[in-house]
C-alpha cells in the first residue's frame, strides 16, 4: 500500500493500531462497524482477533489482557446495543485503572441526533466513566484520535478510552500519516516527584517505630515491584496488599503480611490501627479497605504516595503526600531513608497471625466436615501450579476465597474486578488473560452465579481454543449475598438459592474437557487431570452450601472489628 | 474541616470541544451539587474556553470537586474562590411596558439610584440593563415589580476576576508544557 494515496477510514484505523503495536483485538461485529471488520479481513495475518459471544465479554477480555500484559486491551463493537453492552466493562476499567480502548461503531455523522437505527449517545453516556471519550466524525480525524487515545489510556493513571467511530468516517478516504501523541495541553500524566515531599516522607519514616505499608495496584502499574521490596527491606517495614495490589510482592517475601480489607488477614487489619506511620503506595483507601474512615488509622501519621492528585485526601486525610509515579517516588525514598530494624514490631504481628491460622485458616484448609470448602480447592490449585499461575476471579465468595488462599511468585498474577465488583467478569477476563500471557497457566475461580452471567463465552473458548482452567465453585447459591443474609438479615435467604443446570453437560456441548468433584478424595487427581495439558478445562467442584468467608469486617465498621467463626 | 455551606465560584479553563459542559456538570451531579449560575465564553487565549460556575458547598467537598474537574484530560486548569477573593458581576435585563414606565414619574431618581442603562425604547416597551451583584440586580427587580409589571426578566451567570496576584494562564500553560516534556 502506498501510504501517500488516500485510503479508507477503516484501513486508517487498522494501520494506526499497528503503529501502536497492537497485536490482539477482542470484538463483535454489527451494522455500524461492518466497514472496520471488512478492513480487518485484510489484516487477519497481523492481528490475533477473537470473536467473542457478547460485547460485555469483549470488553472484559480486553481488561484481562491489559491487566496481565501491561498493554492496552482493544475492543471493537458496533453502535447502539453493541456499544451499551460494553458499559459495565468500561466502568470496571475506570474503577480499576485498566488501560482499554473501546472502539464503537456509530451511525453516519449526517444521521447523528435523529434517533437513527442503533444510534446511542455513546460519548455522552461514557464521559463520566472514561478517562477520555471522543467521537470521530470524518476520516481525517482518525489517526490523531487513535494516537491520543493510546496516549491518554496508557500514561499516568491508566484508564478506559472510548472512540465512537461514525460509519461515514470508516468509509471515507483520507491520507494516512501517523504521529504518536506525547503531549496534550492540560493533561499531566504523572506529576514529577517533589524533593520536599520526599524529604518530609523520609523524615516520618525515619522517625517511625511501628511503620506499616499498604501496597496498591499503583506499584504494579508503574513496574515498581523491585523498588518496593528494596524500600521495605531497607527500612524493615511490614506490608500488606489491597485486593488489586496482591502479587506485587511474592507471597513468601518476609515482610509480606498478606491482604488488607473486609476479608483480609487479621494481622494487617489490626496493625493498621496500631502503627505509627502508615505508608500507602498506589492505593486509594477504598471503603472495602478502610471500613469506617472516621476510625481508620487515626493514631498514625499517613504518607500517601499516588499518581492521581484527586486521590489525596479524598477518603482519608494524609499527613504527607508524595505525588507521582510509584517507581519514581520509591526510588527517591530509598535514597532518603535510613536503614532500620523493627524486630519487635514485626514480631507483634505473629499473635494475630496465629489466631487467624487457628480460628480460620486451618478450619478452611484442613476441613474435617464432609463438604469441600472453596478455600481448600484454591490452595490445592495454587500448590499444584507451584505458585506460577495467574489467578482470575469472578466476584463474590469465590473471589474472596481465592484472593485469600492463592499464592504468588510473580507480579501481575491476579485479575479481579475490585472497584466495580462485576459478576460475570471471570470467564471473559480469563480469556483475555490467557491471550495476554499465553505461556502461563491461567486459573479462573468462579461461582455458579457469575459463571452463568457470561457463560456464552464458553463459545469463544471453544472457537479460539483458549486454554483456560476454569474451576467452578458450585454451592447452588449466590454465596456472598447469602452470607450477608445469614449474618445481617436474620437468615432470610431472599433470591439467593439457585437451581442450576448440569454444568458438565454444558461443557460437553462446547467440547470443553470437564470433570465434577463432590468428594475430597477426588480433588488431587482431578486437579492433576485439569493441569495435564494446555487445553481448556472446566472443573466443577460441589462445595459446601453454607460456607462463610471469614474473617470479615462488616461494611462501615472499624477495621479492628473483625468477625471470626466464633466471635 | 469546615462544614458550613457557602457560595463558591469555580473557574475552569478547558479545551473548546464538544461535550465539555457535560463532563463538568457530571462531576457536580454525581455529588448532588446544584449549579447556581453558569457562564461560558472564549477566554483571552484562542481555543481555550472559560467556565465560571457558582455552587453552594462546604470546603471539603469543593476541594474534591475541583480536583475531579482538574483530572479530566480536556480540562486545562480549574480552581475555586470565595466571594472575598473576587471581583464579580452579573448582568440583568428588564422589559417593561412603555406607558407604565413613563407613568412612574420618578425615572431620573430610579436611574440614578440603580445606575440603569436604557438599551431600547419603543412605543410598546422599554429594555433596562443593570449590572451588579445578585442582590443589586434583585433589588431593582423587586422595586420594579412593586411599581409595574415586568414583561420579561433575564439575569446572566456570574463572571469573576481574581483579586490576588495569580499566574496568567498563558504562563501556566508554558510551564505545563515544559514540565510535561521533561
Amino acid at each position: 500500500m502506498n501510504m501517500s494515496d488516500p485510503i479508507k477510514g477503516s484501513y486508517i484505523l487498522m494501520e494506526s493500531l499497528l503503529k501502536e503495536g497492537v497485536d490482539t483485538i477482542f470484538g463483535y461485529p454489527g451494522g455500524s462497524i461492518i466497514p472496520v471488520f471488512d478492513a480487518l479481513y485484510d489484516y487477519m495475518d497481523r492481528f490475533n482477533y477473537l470473536l467473542m459471544r457478547h460485547e460485555q465479554g469483549a470488553v472484559h477480555a480486553a481488561e484481562g489482557y491489559a491487566r496481565v500484559s501491561g498493554k492496552p486491551g482493544i475492543c471493537i463493537v458496533t453502535s447502539g446495543p453493541g456499544a451499551t453492552n460494553t458499559i459495565t466493562g468500561i466502568g470496571d476499567a475506570m474503577m480499576d485503572s485498566t488501560p482499554i480502548i473501546v472502539i464503537t461503531g456509530q451511525v453516519g455523522a449526517a444521521s447523528l441526533g435523529t434517533d437513527a437505527f442503533q444510534e446511542i449517545d455513546m460519548v455522552g453516556i461514557t464521559q463520566p466513566i472514561t478517562k477520555w471519550a471522543c467521537q470521530i466524525r470524518s476520516a481525517d480525524e482518525i489517526a490523531d484520535a487513535v494516537a491520543k487515545a493510546f496516549y491518554i489510556s496508557t500514561t499516568g493513571r491508566p484508564g478506559p478510552v472510548v472512540l465512537d467511530f461514525t460509519k461515514n468516517a470508516q468509509t471515507e478516504l483520507a491520507s494516512f500519516q501517523y504521529k504518536q501523541c506525547t503531549y496534550y495541553r492540560g493533561y499531566i500524566p504523572a506529576p514529577h516527584v517533589n524533593a520536599e515531599q520526599i524529604k518530609e516522607a523520609a523524615h516520618l519514616i525515619n522517625q517511625a517505630q511501628k511503620p506499616f505499608a499498604i501496597i496498591g495496584q499503583g506499584v504494579v502499574l508503574s513496574n515498581a515491584e523491585k523498588e518496593l521490596m528494596q524500600f521495605l527491606k531497607k527500612a524493615d517495614i511490614p506490608a500488606a496488599s489491597t485486593l488489586l495490589g496482591l502479587s506485587a510482592i511474592p507471597t513468601d517475601f518476609k515482610l509480606n503480611k498478606g491482604f488488607v480489607g473486609m476479608h483480609g488477614n487479621i494481622a494487617p487489619n489490626m496493625k493498621t490501627n496500631e502503627c505509627d506511620v502508615l505508608i500507602a503506595i498506589g492505593m486509594r483507601f477504598d471503603d472495602r479497605v478502610t471500613g469506617n474512615p472516621n476510625t481508620y488509622a487515626k493514631q498514625a501519621k499517613i504518607i500517601h504516595i499516588d499518581i492521581d492528585p484527586a486521590e489525596i485526601d479524598k477518603n482519608v486525610r494524609t499527613t504527607t503526600k508524595v505525588l507521582g509515579d510509584a517507581k519514581e517516588a520509591l526510588t527517591a525514598l530509598i535514597q532518603a531513608i535510613e536503614p532500620a530494624h523493627h524486630d519487635a514490631w514485626i514480631q507483634s504481628f505473629e499473635a494475630y497471625e496465629q489466631k487467624e491460622q487457628k480460628t480460620v485458616i486451618e478450619k478452611e484448609l484442613y476441613h474435617e466436615g464432609e463438604h469441600i470448602t472453596m478455600s481448600e480447592i484454591v490452595r490445592k490449585v495454587s500448590d499444584a501450579t507451584q505458585r506460577e499461575a495467574i489467578l482470575v476471579t469472578d466476584v463474590g465468595q469465590n473471589q474472596m476465597a481465592s484472593a485469600r488462599y492463592f499464592q504468588y511468585k510473580h507480579t501481575r498474577s491476579i485479575v479481579t474486578s475490585g472497584g466495580l465488583g462485576t459478576m460475570g467478569f471471570g470467564i471473559p477476563a480469563a480469556i483475555g488473560a490467557k491471550v495476554g500471557a499465553p505461556q502461563r497457566t491461567v486459573c479462573l475461580f468462579v461461582g455458579d452465579g457469575g459463571f452463568q452471567m457470561t457463560i456464552e463465552e464458553l463459545g469463544t473458548i471453544m472457537q479460539s481454543k483458549i486454554g483456560v482452567k476454569m474451576i467452578l465453585l458450585n454451592n447452588n447459591y449466590l454465596g456472598m449475598v447469602r452470607q450477608w443474609q445469614e449474618l445481617f438479615f436474620q437468615k432470610r435467604y431472599s433470591s439467593t438459592q439457585m437451581i442450576n443446570p448440569d454444568f458438565n453437560q454444558i461443557a460437553d456441548a462446547y467440547h470443553i474437557a470437564n470433570r465434577k468433584v463432590s468428594n475430597r478424595s477426588e480433588i488431587d487427581e482431578a486437579i492433576q487431570d485439569m493441569l495435564k495439558d494446555d487445553h481448556a478445562y472446566l472443573l466443577v467442584v460441589e462445595v459446601e452450601e453454607n460456607g462463610l468467608i471469614y474473617p470479615m469486617i462488616p461494611a462501615g465498621e472499624t477495621v479492628t472489628n473483625i468477625l471470626t467463626p466464633h466471635s | 474541616m469546615e462544614n458550613k455551606k457557602i457560595l463558591y465560584t469555580v473557574t475552569i479553563f478547558s479545551e473548546n470541544h464538544v461535550g465539555l459542559l457535560n463532563q463538568i456538570s457530571n462531576i457536580f451531579t454525581r455529588r448532588g451539587l446544584n449549579i447556581e449560575t453558569l457562564s461560558v465564553s472564549p477566554s483571552a487565549i484562542e481555543g481555550i474556553h472559560k467556565f465560571t460556575v457558582t455552587t453552594y458547598a462546604n470546603r471539603d467537598l469543593i476541594e474534591k470537586v475541583v480536583k475531579q474537574i482538574d483530572k479530566r484530560v480536556d480540562i486545562i486548569k480549574s480552581f475555586f474562590n470565595t466571594d472575598e477573593e473576587l471581583v464579580y458581576q452579573e448582568i440583568a435585563l428588564y422589559k417593561v411596558a412603555t406607558d407604565q414606565f413613563l407613568a412612574l414619574g420618578s425615572i431620573e431618581e430610579l436611574i440614578r439610584k440603580y445606575n440603569i442603562r436604557i438599551l431600547e425604547m419603543t412605543t410598546n416597551c422599554v429594555v433596562l440593563e443593570k449590572t451588579g451583584h445578585y442582590d443589586e440586580t434583585q433589588g431593582l427587580f423587586k422595586e420594579l415589580s412593586e411599581k409595574l409589571t415586568i414583561l420579561q426578566f433575564i439575569r446572566s451567570g456570574r463572571i469573576a476576576i481574581n483579586k490576588s496576584k495569580i499566574e496568567r494562564l498563558s504562563d501556566m500553560l508554558a510551564k505545563l508544557k515544559e514540565e510535561n516534556q521533561q
